[in-house]
């Protein structure tokens, strides 16, 4: 059987692992989505704070014996509380500022990362390998499935539903919505909402890094893999609507689908085609797919 | 960075000046300066980058300390961050008003071809390690440039050549979606169908790009026995990844049409292993090349690429020949180098011909079993050294306006 002229087989092969790529532009973008949504702040350290998670767990596992599980844990902790740091020492004074200093801050700080990793351990980058538990890989018939590919899908999605619940049906969900609304209200009420906001940025960053460690097997842990990343997570995130928890987990995964099926049509193109998709939805819906009108 | 790099050469200067004695006339101001011109911060800064530095320092101190020149010479860096219009502003600056009188590294293609035009203007050299294509020593030929260490056509040939008779017959290629990797697949494919080989297929990807899946199931159900990477730097080394991940290695080989030690080091003899590639150098090669690969991993910490080795060798071998003829004039240099053969760690009689490609031997390597690397950097069988006479393309191919034919 084929579809669309190639064989069903190869088809549901490159539709998993579109799914397999959606799911980390899923976790990233969710971070993303939460941290602007509370913030007000186009966190471009994203993309850094991904990398620093896969450096977390490579550090961990050679200086210090820590295994894959612990580091998926532990990375995102740890990056977490940098990300505590950075929001109570620099980005808590440009709240009231225009968004452009929020973004240009966070820029440095992924170039100054960015810039030290590659001092001290080069661009080639290091190999990190998956745990036992997750290596080798299945038959399914239409594809040989690498059990820690999986794995990453499973993960990704557990987290990025786990986001979204405590976030739309908890009663800490409620608040923080709130506070995105109206900060002085919720203030008003007894809700101390600086801490709030500095535990939101941290949650952000700390699933950047969990994305990183996720990835930390599949591709090469190097100090510009955040880099090669971020710009297309940027784009999902405008196209599920800025925001908009959803919005990202949604549009995440069925751009991932897309662009590989892009790579099975026409690999040439599947670079832009986020970016196309993203001009076209700003053009008929500027607020994006799952985005409320301003 | 960059200020390390001029106190540096701040110092070497200081020292130089105490060492040199009256300037000859001839070499002009008395100084002869060498600007390495390299990618210092982006993908392929860790081939050559802060070690090509070194080994052009390495160079420049053991010259002077073995043949006590007349002349002082002096060192610069830059990065050209692989942008043609930053190397070429460069170039101007360092032609027109540093007194720079060689350009040299110069990986990626791109800049090397910008440099290379400002140079044949300016009437200054060029001498050329990093680079891939083989259109430097072709279409963009001329009589200031020398092409050191490798070069498309020379990888293909050593690599695709080698495979293809050992059986692998059946091609599929994975190619960087621009110009480096479409010459580098069509020398390949070339290669392959001349001995006898059959390419079923190819795959453009974008350039740069992290997950390489989607090509690699192309090629795992396209039947073929050999997938070649028209690729390098990040995406050969997540290709490999990859690969092995999905199982495709070790039924499907992998051929590396352009895989340095460091990508190979990178990457762990576990992925790698039973890949072949072909280098223009490799540390272990013989005494000659430990002991000085010993000195220059006592520095880097890393051994060097071919890059960086063939660095050392331009730039000893052009001021060899400044100092044999005195000056340090652009033409009679050239000349000076091209009628002297190269000999040293890097080349045995190595030659520099007149479309400036510098012909010397290749090796075919093949990357170890984990098992079998003994200590550190102990990557790869040497399988077959390819003569020079064989290596590169042949003058009676090349469409270098210098060639007459």
């Amino acid at each position: 059987m084929e579809i669309f002229g190639i064989p069903s087989q190869a088809f549901f092969g490159q539709l998993l692992l579109g799914l397999i790529n959606g799911s980390f532009y899923a976790v990233l973008s969710l971070g993303l989505a939460i941290i602007f949504g509370l913030l007000n702040i186009i966190n471009f350290a994203h993309g850094a704070q991904y990398m620093l998670g896969a450096f977390g767990a490579w550090l961990g596992l050679n200086y210090l014996g820590i295994n894959y599980w612990l580091a998926l844990i532990l990375s995102p902790l740890l990056v977490g509380a940098l990300a505590v740091v950075i929001e109570r020492s620099m980005l808590k004074r440009l709240y009231q500022l225009d968004h452009l200093y929020g973004l240009l801050l966070t820029f440095g700080l992924a170039l100054m990362a960015e810039g030290l990793f590659k001092n001290f351990f080069g661009v080639s980058g290091e190999s990190y390998e998956a745990p036992e538990l997750l290596q080798g890989g299945m038959q399914l018939g239409f594809m040989y499935l690498p059990i820690y590919r999986g794995w990453v899908v499973v993960a990704a999605l557990t987290v990025c539903l786990t986001a979204w619940y405590v976030i739309e049906r908890t009663s800490l969900g409620a608040t923080l919505r709130a506070a995105t609304q109206r900060p002085d209200l919720v203030q008003a009420l007894g809700i101390n909402v600086p801490v709030l906001v500095t535990a939101t940025y941290a949650a952000g960053a700390a699933l950047a890094a969990f994305a990183g460690v996720l990835a930390a097997p599949i591709m090469q842990v190097n100090p510009v893999m955040g880099s090669n990343l971020i710009i297309v997570v940027f784009a999902v995130v405008v196209i599920g609507g800025m925001g908009s928890i959803l919005g990202s987990i949604v549009t995440g995964l069925s751009l991932g689908v897309i662009e590989g099926l892009t790579k099975v049509f026409y690999p040439e193109a599947s670079a832009v085609v986020i970016f196309l998709i993203m001009v076209l939805v700003l053009l008929v819906k500027p607020a994006g797919l799952f985005g409320k009108q301003a | 960075m960059k200020l390390k790099h001029i106190a540096q050469a701040a110092a070497q200067v200081a020292t130089l000046a105490l060492l040199a004695g009256t300037a000859q006339a001839q070499v002009s101001d008395g100084m002869v300066k060498i600007g390495v011109l390299t990618d210092l911060s982006g993908t392929y800064s860790d081939l050559a980058g802060k070690g090509a530095v070194l080994a052009t320092k390495m160079a420049i101190d053991d010259f002077v300390a073995a043949e006590k020149p007349s002349f002082k010479v002096e060192l610069v860096s830059a990065d050209h961050q692989n942008k043609g219009d930053i190397a070429a502003n460069k170039a101007r600056e360092w032609f027109e008003k540093d007194k720079v009188d060689v350009a040299s590294e110069l990986v990626t293609t791109s800049v090397a071809l910008a440099v290379q035009k400002i140079a044949k203007d300016k009437n200054k050299l060029v001498l050329m390690s990093g680079p891939g294509s083989t259109a430097i020593t072709n279409e963009n030929c001329n009589d200031v440039s020398v092409h050191w260490t490798y070069d498309t056509y020379a990888l293909a040939n050593g690599t695709a050549k080698a495979v293809t008779q050992a059986g692998g017959k059946k091609w599929f290629f994975l190619t960087a979606d621009y110009a480096f990797g479409h010459a580098l697949e069509k020398d390949a494919s070339d290669v392959v169908k001349a001995n006898g080989g059959e390419v079923m297929g190819a795959v453009r990807h974008p350039f740069p790009g992290n997950d390489f899946s989607s090509y690699l199931l192309k090629a795992q159900s396209s039947g073929a026995q050999v997938i070649g990477l028209a690729n390098a730097g990040g995406d050969t080394i997540n290709s490999i990844k990859q690969a092995a991940e999905f199982g495709i290695t070790p039924k499907q080989s992998l051929a590396g049409l352009l895989v340095f030690i460091t990508d190979v080091h990178s990457l762990g003899l576990k992925n790698t292993q039973n890949m072949f590639l072909t280098e223009g150098f490799y540390w272990d090669l013989n005494d000659e090349t430990r002991a000085w690969s010993k000195r220059f991993f006592e520095q880097h910490k890393r051994m060097p690429t071919m890059v960086q080795a063939g660095q050392y060798s331009s730039t000893m071998h052009y001021l060899k020949a400044v100092k044999a003829t005195g000056t340090d004039d652009t033409a009679k240099v050239m000349t000076q180098m091209k009628k002297t053969p190269i000999n040293d760690f890097f080349a045995k009689n190595g030659k520099i011909r007149d479309d400036g490609r510098m012909v010397h031997d290749m090796y075919l390597l093949q990357v170890k079993k984990p098992a079998e690397s003994k200590t550190p950097w102990d990557y790869y069988h040497v399988k077959a050294t390819i003569p020079a006479a064989e290596a590169f393309q042949p003058l009676s191919a090349s469409r270098c306006a210098l060639i007459k034919k």
